[in-house]
């Protein structure tokens, strides 16, 4: 770990008069991830900035009828709120499906949503990484690669996001609420909200340097049976093979969104317009132009499997 | 004592203390964070600096340069270890490839430097400073590519590379029922929760170590012989170790590194491995290729059994020895095994719990699985019609005990196999397919020489010093039952210290002969005291009770402390053996019975339940034992269903190296557990009438999956790890 400097701001004021006085400087929360990162000099910081003083720790009914989720609502506050598992049953599921109890009491929810992918390459610095160390080739192309994704990849990159939280903020169709260093603050939809990798896999997501965010906005309830279906290689602590997160009417028709297969949650709303035809249906459009590795290939028909297990569970 | 004929009655069959199901002695200590573990030694070393090791970032090659001026100017560095500069040094017996690495690399995270520094922070941090430039050479690292390179190893623990009775090829010609299938296993990690750690402190040419190893005396031995010292010159220290599984078995790079950092800066110095580097520094279970034939007649007596086995290592390295089992468990006239070895360059391979028998395991139960359904014959019916009393290689050699049909027969009336269809992929539970499947279990029990050292003081206290080791498995209890038992006083009055190269050689901790043997030591020595006792007295030793804490004989009655006296008894022995494992063969038997659901739509396999029936002479305590062999059977169930470490075939490395990536079965993966213990004594095993159940517990679980997992859904995998990719195929439809 390198040496870094440490502020604890009160306001969002000080805290981005810190971002501009530190570039580089990184936003820490629940540091559930960025200090394992830091520990093994894949992130290094040389300033912190602890923002666990600022409030955005509430969750609070939005005039519109939603959900406002402060960013740093913990992982575990927010899967138990009633509400959450009354209205956004496929949130308060996911949550519950990622990480362990421990982790969970100390993640927030913007930590979620930026939370890096869990690529060995990555982790290794003796390896080649585009994300980490961008311009020295990707290590997982051609090497160990049956977590990676077959969606949406490029040539630099095959990681996951390995969320499962972000997939279910996805079918919700969440929205981030920032504020910039110059106190500006904007709405960014999630689906915006995340890039794939194409030539910058080191560039995830939208958000400009200096940029926090504040608060995450769910939309009026949509109703339906919630189902967030986690496929992995044993029952608790691992990432996803493939997860669906499902929103299901009780025409049939509904919203559907991949986890474990992309750089981002997997949504295509075309695709959802094929659910009263069943899961091959839908597949068929998600997984269009899918790209599996070498020991991923898998992946192709567990996304048409886990669909069809997820739309039977949303059946009842 | 020398123990060279079958055990006769003698106190320890009085099972006072022996065989009660007894919780550790240690336990308070380990809960309430007393238990010291080898970085914790901060009260005996107050002033130790941090250690940090850099890894080697290639697999195979040369260090071209190594540029070590900006490290050595970060803040709080002491000195900065390389081979280069850590003088002349030996090679231990028990390790491959060097434990510091350069100018020529062996494998991945070989150890090239030692970077000390005031703080832990410090030393990480200038570990990044130091600039190493490789020169790559071609390694091999794909057991596959390379199986057929392999050659004969040397005979070793394992037995010879090659055995054949009668004429295997004819036989199984000639056999009305043929099998013939090749399975693999994967490389494995220990993956035990304390990483390996050490605290070295130099007085003059002394050198004191406190770490984490399970074998005390090898490491006394080859870390002496590494730095060119002689061997009274070093000491180490390991009274508590969290987890080793054969990976702690040897000197690893942490003890040397941290004997090395600290000459080179004058302070006692700590290292621990980060936890990347336990996987690819220290050893791992070689992945093996295995080719099972078998021969029968039609009404399922085998006539013919070929076991052969391919696996790779480093260079003088060993292969696993996967086909010893074979060499015992089934009867059958023709038979032949072998083991060829190829070179690898990926990180040593070595023992890990049950090596050769659970991955050999792995493979010939499943194998007799698919035999028993190929004759039409349950599986449990076939493997007792093929039960042998004797050595099948050896037929004048009878097995001292050998309960495996009992074990059998328990365990499918407890598990209710009587109600189990036959026919695969017949039963549902909702979206889960639902099966059974079993395996036997067997291993092998060494007769290893162990001393020990009792002291019986004033107040009647028993102390018993023995440089054996806990390695979580129970052994401070049942060395504490064996000495209240054999001095007639309660478990209270015992106090038990362990883990110190001061203290008599013990047979440590591995393959599981570490229960029979470290207490046979004990009953030596305490044998010794007892007579020492009544000679003070003037008693007749024969025939004297040690009893409620008083020795009694010719109606007189003395407390044990007024027999000992002010300057109190000591007595030193240690139990050796004779030729009895020669003449009949040691083993233990069990049988492993699982039920498993298999995911009708995504292949997710969930165990249900889990049943172990175990023969393995006299149980000293239940329910260490208990936790022995439930922790084993977890074992079994990550090997069967998750733990593979991946090879990078390219780079020649284990990718998935950490507690993320190398996943090991959680508590959800885990149901109920029952274990059964026969009732059994071996008095050709020791005075202690025990053998061993650490690893039995493992041996057989993964194929009892396997077999399982084939009930439920007609699928037979013969790859492990069996993930639910291997299983989409063979999945019915999904809607």
């Amino acid at each position: 770990m390198k040496p870094f400097t440490y502020e604890k701001p009160r306001t969002p004021a000080e805290a981005a008069a810190a971002t501009a006085r530190h570039p580089g400087a990184k936003f820490i929360a629940g540091g559930t991830n960025l200090l394992d990162l830091m520990k093994l000099e894949i992130e290094a910081p040389g300033h912190l900035i602890d923002v666990n003083g600022l409030g955005f720790d509430q969750i609070e009914a939005t005039p519109e009828g939603g959900l406002g989720i402060g960013a740093l609502v913990r992982n575990t506050d927010l899967a138990a709120d009633e509400r959450v598992r009354r209205d956004y049953a496929v949130l308060s599921r996911a949550l519950l499906a990622g990480a362990s109890g421990q982790l969970r009491n100390a993640a927030t929810t913007a930590g979620n949503l930026l939370q890096r992918t869990r690529c060995p390459y990555f982790y290794d610095t003796n390896q080649p990484c585009n994300k980490r160390q961008p311009g020295t080739g990707c290590g997982a192309i051609g090497g160990v690669n049956r977590q990676h994704a077959i969606l949406g990849s490029s040539t630099a990159c095959i990681a996951t996001h390995p969320s499962d939280m972000a997939v279910a903020m996805r079918v919700l169709d969440a929205t981030i609420q920032t504020v910039r260093a110059d106190g500006a603050t904007r709405r960014i939809p999630i689906a915006d909200f995340y890039r794939l990798p194409g030539d910058t896999p080191n560039v995830e997501n939208t958000l400009q340097p200096g940029e926090l965010i504040t608060h995450v906005t769910l939309p009026k309830p949509v109703g339906g049976a919630h189902v967030y279906y986690k496929v992995r290689d044993r029952s608790s602590y691992a990432f996803a093979l493939v997860s669906v997160a499902a929103i299901v009417q009780r025409d049939g028709t509904g919203r559907v969104a991949l986890g474990g297969v992309a750089h981002m949650p997997w949504r295509i709303e075309a695709a959802e317009a094929e659910l009263p035809q069943g899961a091959k249906a839908v597949a068929t459009k998600l997984l269009a132009g899918a790209k599996p590795t070498e020991h991923n290939a898998f992946k192709v028909p567990l996304v048409e499997r886990t669909l069809a297990a997820a739309l039977l569970e949303a059946k009842g | 004592m020398k123990f060279d004929t079958p055990a006769t009655t003698n106190p320890i069959d009085q099972l006072k203390v022996i065989g009660k199901p007894t919780d550790r002695i240690d336990g308070p200590h380990k809960t309430t964070g007393t238990a010291r573990y080898a970085y914790e030694h901060h009260e005996e070393v107050p002033n130790a600096v941090y250690g940090h090791v850099i890894g080697a970032a290639i697999a195979k090659g040369r260090i071209a340069s190594i540029d070590l001026s900006a490290a050595k100017a970060a803040p709080g560095v002491l000195g900065i270890v390389t081979a280069e500069n850590a003088g002349k040094l030996g090679k231990g017996e028990f390790n491959t490839a060097k434990l510091l690495g350069g100018p020529a690399i062996d494998h991945y995270h070989q150890a090239i430097a030692l970077v000390v520094a005031q703080t832990f922070e410090q030393a990480v941090a200038a570990a990044q400073l130091v600039r190493v430039k490789y020169e790559r050479s071609e390694g091999k690292f794909d057991l596959a590519a390379v199986k057929d390179t392999g050659v004969k190893p040397k005979p070793g623990l394992g037995g010879a590379s090659d055995t054949a009775v009668g004429d295997f090829a004819g036989a199984f010609a000639a056999a009305p029922m043929q099998f013939d299938a090749t399975y693999t296993t994967p490389d494995q990690s220990h993956a035990m929760i304390e990483p390996h750690a050490s605290i070295a402190k130099w007085e003059g040419d002394k050198l004191t170590v406190w770490t984490s190893n399970q074998m005390i005396a090898w490491s006394v031995g080859d870390l002496a012989k590494t730095l060119g010292i002689p061997k009274e010159n070093v000491r180490l220290i390991s009274p508590y170790i969290g987890g080793g599984f054969g990976g702690k078995l040897f000197l690893r790079a942490d003890a040397l590194l941290a004997a090395l950092g600290a000459r080179a800066v004058r302070r006692p110095v700590k290292v621990a491995l980060h936890r990347p580097l336990v996987t690819n520094n220290t050893t791992h279970r070689p992945a093996t290729i295995q080719r099972i034939r078998f021969g029968a007649t039609k009404d399922g007596k085998l006539t013919a059994i070929g076991h052969e086995s391919w696996s790779g290592d480093l260079p003088e390295g060993a292969p696993e020895t996967a086909v010893g089992q074979t060499r015992l468990l089934y009867a059958g006239a023709n038979r032949m095994t072998a083991m060829r070895l190829a070179v690898l360059d990926l990180p040593e391979g070595n023992a890990m719990r049950a090596p050769g028998e659970a991955p050999g395991l792995m493979a010939l139960e499943i194998a007799m699985d698919e035999m028993a359904e190929k004759l039409g014959l349950d599986p449990i019916k076939f493997r007792i019609l093929n039960d042998t009393q004797v050595d099948p290689e050896k037929p004048e050699r009878p097995f001292s005990q050998r309960n495996l049909t009992e074990c059998l027969r328990t365990g499918a009336e407890k598990f209710g196999w009587k109600q189990r269809n036959p026919k695969p992929a017949q039963t549902r539970d909702g979206r889960w397919m639902i099966g059974t499947g079993v395996a036997a279990a067997f291993r092998n029990s060494l007769s290893m020489k162990s001393a020990a050292r009792v002291r019986l003081d004033n107040r009647g206290m028993v102390t018993v010093e023995t440089d054996m080791t806990d390695i979580g498995t129970g052994s401070y209890t049942i060395i504490a039952q064996t000495a209240a038992e054999m001095m007639g006083v309660p478990l209270a009055q015992v106090v038990v210290k362990l883990g110190d190269s001061q203290f008599p050689v013990s047979c440590g901790s591995g393959g599981q002969w570490g229960a029979h043997n470290s207490t046979g030591g004990v009953f030596a020595a305490c044998t010794k005291l007892r007579e020492a006792v009544a000679k003070k007295l003037g008693l007749d030793a024969k025939t004297a009770v040690f009893a409620d804490g008083h020795v009694s004989a010719g109606g007189r009655s003395v407390p044990l402390g007024q027999a000992a006296g002010p300057a109190g008894l000591v007595a030193e022995d240690a139990i050796e053996y004779g030729d009895l494992d020669k003449k009949s063969q040691l083993s233990t038997f069990g049988a492993h019975f699982v039920e498993v659901g298999v995911n009708a739509a995504t292949g997710e396999t969930r165990i249900r339940r889990m049943l172990a029936v175990c023969a393995a002479g006299r149980i000293l305590n239940p329910k260490s034992a208990r936790s022995q062999v439930i922790g084993a059977m977890t074992m079994g169930a990550g090997a069967a269903l998750m733990e593979e470490l991946a090879v990078d075939k390219r780079a020649g490395f284990f990718v998935n190296h950490d507690l993320a990536g190398y996943e090991v079965p959680v508590h959800a993966d885990i149901p109920h557990q029952e274990v059964i213990f026969l009732d059994e004594t071996d008095p050709m095993s020791s005075p202690m009438k025990a053998k061993g159940v650490g690893e039995l517990g493992i041996c057989g679980v993964a194929a009892a999956v396997a077999n399982a997992i084939y009930h439920a859904t007609g699928a037979r995998v013969r790859d492990y790890p069996i993930t639910l990719d291997k299983l989409l195929g063979h999945l019915p439809p999904v809607a």
